[in-house]
């Protein structure tokens, strides 16, 4: 997040004059709004804000911001954000993206920006299909999934996207659900105010294509046992009685009833978000229906040197020592002679 | 240093050094020429070496070599044929001997002349015999041994007392044209100031061998006077260096950080690594993940105000052109550089060629004009890199400059410039009014649109890859398409106020123009000189600019009986003229060998054209 003195904004301060066209009931109006309040809650002039994305339907969002945004080409919002931010590390800039636009044709770009660990915000829309294109299987398709290019079903793996953020040594990954405001908000200004590549995972739906895809999940008849809200600091504690819990059982974890086999609020795990080691974080991230709850909330959050401030320490570093402080004296530098 | 025999005097030479790409040619090449441009001479220089690190050793494909052409009077190109080849093993001699000259001097080490490297290098006993070479100017010089016996006090092991072999080399051919050892000692000394006994060795190997060229009584010594060059200060460089730095020229006048987002790639990384030294300078370098990364950074550093530059070579520039095409929706300034090389697909990376030109041109989906420039010697690429930026920068579009292996690669002495010399670089920045900011609006003149920069209050806006009216909303409607599609094309067509005429070399109204364009403008100017010389009605024209031409070019034309467009693919720019000026007829000359043109071919093509009626 950009150092900037916090100013007095509303939600209406970041509205453009542009009519939304995400289609009536999308998951995605339901972020726009979470990321406008939260946008007024950390109070960062709208002028310092960028929004860069790729293709897709989440893609348009840059065009409903009255912020500066840039709309670029399919997966290649990363390295356009990272052009951003390297240039100008003051702005505070935020990259929207898809399952299918930063995993299957922008994952190098999105494994790499997540690696040098560049100070952004990338919500990442996962709603496991291709909605623009009108509805073939994403990255992130369940097995099995019947879409117009599997109408047989998919035989392909999907990506888990915390596990591959890990992998790739990110710092900051968290995850949340469209329709849940409050808790959307909370994270988006956690990510905000972490300094390195933010990766939200947003379980977004897409009314069209894959209409209830997380229903199963984050439905409201379910969700409260199918779903773990994960707090810095405060016990692994889910259900709707509150009666549910994790533990490491052994290399694993394990859903435990309170007050069951002798367990007790105590025994339970504490999350720890800034633990740099991240074997509990990643077994935190990679919890499936039903055998575990998912996880949601700020799931990893490490401080880490930020290569957009290195590129600028190294280069007051270098200048420090150098005896070349404009061009006239590069020219003349080294094997040089005068003819007369 | 002893007396010497009788000096001949010439007035040009080419020397080839040559061996195994452990052997260090390379450095043997540059600190000669270095030596000769202090020295006063004109001169151009060009390194040749295989695209494996480590070839298998003496083996004709893993031999390196460096060319160095120098003279008493103008040099413009690294020579075609060699006067003197040092060869370092076999290998050398079979890659070489159809680039020197008949009876010329043919320095090599005797002791590398074993059975087993005569046969790696597809000899049978004796190579000398077996290329007919007898009556060339043979000089088996027992360089190894001769090392190893002047450096038999030194506590060196083995290995790097044979690493001095090229000092040897190169202290025999500072004798032959009665060169200073000076340069070449001080430089031993900087680059070995932690192995004071490695700098030693090399410097007695240095001296060893210069005195050995004067023993031998074998050599002729030649005498290449200085040049009378223009008085200035001087620097050598090659053209990557100079495309580099030209950069950092544009961006000090225009007031902006640069910034590279850039991905290794044969032969363009020279550009890369110069700008990733500059950070004295305040150059952000980012070496990206991938090609396509290189110049969304770039994209993205240019919406973010800065001067973006992304550099390439063929390959690499296909990997872009969608970004490309973004950048021209965009309207944001940006400079891509294809230093070309032999293509299609990976083709022959350390190569030179001019076949990217209908690539750069229209290599894009959708009517997607750029700006295409081209540089045509190693040290004007600081002059076409400066003026790419100021285009890119006061047009608000992607310019594209193409420099070649051949220029990137090669080196000349070039009087150093002084930046208050250089013009003033003024971006159309939009400044905050009563009115609201709308991204796409133009002026009259230029056609271009104002550049916002993100952290100015009041001017925040949204652009992109969609289609856009002049408010910056995205649009469907027919005609607005049309109307921007026309804007965008006249826009680039209005940098033709920046280009300046085309000049011709000799006679304006004549029986033959020679036209060419980037990189071959040293051989077909030596050429075109030659001709002249030599009573032939040719004259020669070279472009730079090739999007938007030069205004006068059909005036330039129409006064010859012939034309004659030269060029190192199979007629991309030929045919390009045939596009824009139909009304005259194109002779083409055209090579697609991975090497430059000689300039003797260039000549019997000319007079082969003139004799037909």
């Amino acid at each position: 997040m950009a150092d900037t003195q916090a100013i007095q904004l509303t939600a209406k301060d970041f509205k453009s004059d542009q009519e939304v066209r995400w289609c009536p009931g999308c998951g995605d109006h339901a972020v726009l709004n979470a990321v406008q309040r939260a946008l007024a809650e950390i109070g960062i002039p709208k002028e310092k804000i960028a929004f860069i994305s790729g293709i897709g339907c989440s893609s348009r969002f840059p065009y409903y911001m009255n912020t500066y945004g840039f709309h670029g080409i399919h997966g290649r919002a990363s390295a356009i954000a990272t052009g951003v931010k390297t240039a100008n590390p003051d702005l505070s800039v935020w990259q929207i993206t898809g399952d299918g636009d930063a995993l299957a044709i922008g994952g190098n770009h999105f494994i790499h920006v997540i690696r040098r660990n560049i100070d952004l915000n990338i919500l990442l829309f996962n709603n496991e299909i291709y909605g623009l294109t009108k509805g073939q299987y994403s990255p992130t398709s369940n097995k099995g999934l019947v879409t117009k290019t599997s109408p047989f079903g998919t035989i392909e793996e999907p990506f888990s996207v915390g596990e591959l953020v890990i992998g790739a040594r990110g710092k900051f990954f968290a995850r949340t659900v469209d329709g849940n405001l409050a808790l959307s908000q909370e994270i988006y200004i956690a990510a905000a105010k972490h300094k390195g590549t933010s990766v939200v995972e947003i379980l977004q739906n897409c009314v069209i294509f894959n209409d209830g895809i997380h229903d199963i999940v984050t439905g409201k008849e379910f969700r409260d046992d199918r779903t773990i809200i994960l707090r810095h600091g405060q016990p692994m504690i889910f259900g709707k009685d509150l009666k549910s819990g994790l533990i490491l059982d052994g290399l694993k974890l394990k859903v435990v009833k309170i007050g069951q086999n002798g367990i007790s609020e105590k025994d339970l795990l504490v999350h720890d978000a800034l633990e740099n080691n991240p074997g509990i974080q990643y077994m935190l991230a990679n919890m499936r229906y039903p055998e575990y709850p998912v996880a949601l909330g700020v799931i990893r959050n490490v401080e880490w040197p930020t290569y957009d401030a290195l590129v600028g320490e190294q280069i007051e570093a270098v200048k420090k020592d150098s005896k070349i402080r404009n061009m006239d004296d590069l020219l003349n530098s080294g094997a040089v002679w005068n003819v007369d | 240093m002893g007396t010497k025999p009788q000096i001949i005097e010439k007035d040009e030479v080419v020397i080839r050094f040559s061996g195994d790409s452990g052997d260090g040619m390379q450095l043997t090449g540059t600190l000669f020429s270095d030596t000769a441009a202090l020295y006063g001479n004109d001169l151009s220089t060009f390194p040749d070496y295989p695209a494996e690190i480590r070839a298998p050793q003496g083996t004709v494909g893993g031999v390196s070599g460096f060319t160095v052409h120098m003279g008493h009077s103008e040099i413009n190109t690294p020579g075609d044929y060699a006067d003197v080849l040092v060869a370092m093993n076999p290998a050398a001699v079979k890659a070489n001997v159809r680039w020197i000259k008949d009876r010329s001097t043919i320095i090599y080490d005797k002791d590398s002349f074993t059975d087993k490297n005569i046969e790696k290098a597809g000899y049978v006993k004796d190579p000398i015999a077996e290329e007919k070479l007898e009556d060339f100017n043979i000089i088996a010089a027992p360089i190894s041994s001769m090392v190893k016996e002047a450096l038999k006090d030194l506590e060196l092991d083995q290995k790097s007392v044979l690493r001095t072999k090229n000092m040897f080399a190169l202290g025999m051919v500072y004798w032959m044209f009665d060169r200073k050892l000076d340069y070449t000692e001080d430089f031993c000394d900087r680059k070995f100031k932690k192995k004071p006994e490695v700098a030693k060795a090399n410097k007695i190997a240095l001296r060893a061998g210069y005195y050995y060229a004067e023993t031998i009584e074998a050599l002729e010594p030649v005498r290449i006077n200085p040049a009378p060059i223009a008085k200035g200060r001087y620097r050598n460089i090659n053209g990557n260096e100079a495309t580099a730095w030209g950069f950092i020229a544009a961006a000090e006048k225009a007031g902006l950080e640069l910034f590279i987002g850039s991905y290794p790639i044969t032969p363009a990384t020279g550009i890369l690594e110069a700008l990733s030294a500059r950070k004295d300078l305040g150059v952000k370098s980012l070496q990206a993940e991938d090609e396509i990364a290189g110049i969304c950074t770039a994209l993205g550093a240019s919406f973010a105000g800065k001067l973006a530059v992304t550099t390439t070579s063929g390959p690499g520039l296909a990997l872009k052109s969608e970004a490309i095409g973004l950048a021209v929706m965009a309207e944001l300034p940006l400079v891509i550089v294809d230093v070309q090389r032999g293509g299609p697909s990976t083709g022959l990376p350390t190569k030179t060629e001019q076949a990217d030109l209908m690539q750069a041109l229209m290599g894009r989906n959708g009517e997607c004009p750029v700006v295409v420039i081209a540089s045509s010697t190693p040290s004007d690429c600081f002059h076409y890199a400066f003026e790419a930026a100021r285009i890119a920068l006061e047009h608000m579009t992607p310019v594209l400059l193409l420099t070649d292996g051949y220029l990137g690669n090669g080196s000349e002495p070039w009087r150093i410039p002084s930046m208050k010399d250089l013009p003033e670089i003024k971006p159309p920045f939009a400044s905050v009014s009563n009115e609201p900011y709308f991204p796409y609006k133009r002026d009259n003149k230029r056609f271009a649109r104002s550049w916002a920069i993100p952290g100015t209050a009041g001017l925040e806006h949204r652009i992109g890859g969609l289609e856009k009216t002049d408010k910056g909303t995205v649009s469907y409607v027919p005609e607005n398409h049309e109307f921007m599609t026309r804007q965008r094309e006249k826009k680039v067509e209005a940098v033709v106020e920046k280009v300046p005429n085309l000049k011709v070399f000799g006679k304006e109204k004549n029986d033959l123009l020679l036209v060419g364009w980037g990189g071959t403008y040293g051989h077909l100017l030596t050429a075109a000189r030659e001709l002249q010389n030599e009573g032939h009605n040719v004259s020669l024209a070279c472009f730079n600019y090739i999007m938007p031409m030069p205004a006068n070019v059909g005036d330039v034309f129409r006064n010859f009986k012939k034309i004659l467009v030269c060029e190192l693919n199979l007629g991309q720019f030929a045919d390009y003229l045939r596009m824009n000026h139909q009304e005259f007829t194109y002779h083409q000359f055209n090579k697609v060998q991975g090497v430059p043109f000689t300039v003797n071919e260039i000549k019997e093509e000319c007079i082969k054209l003139l004799e037909e009626k």
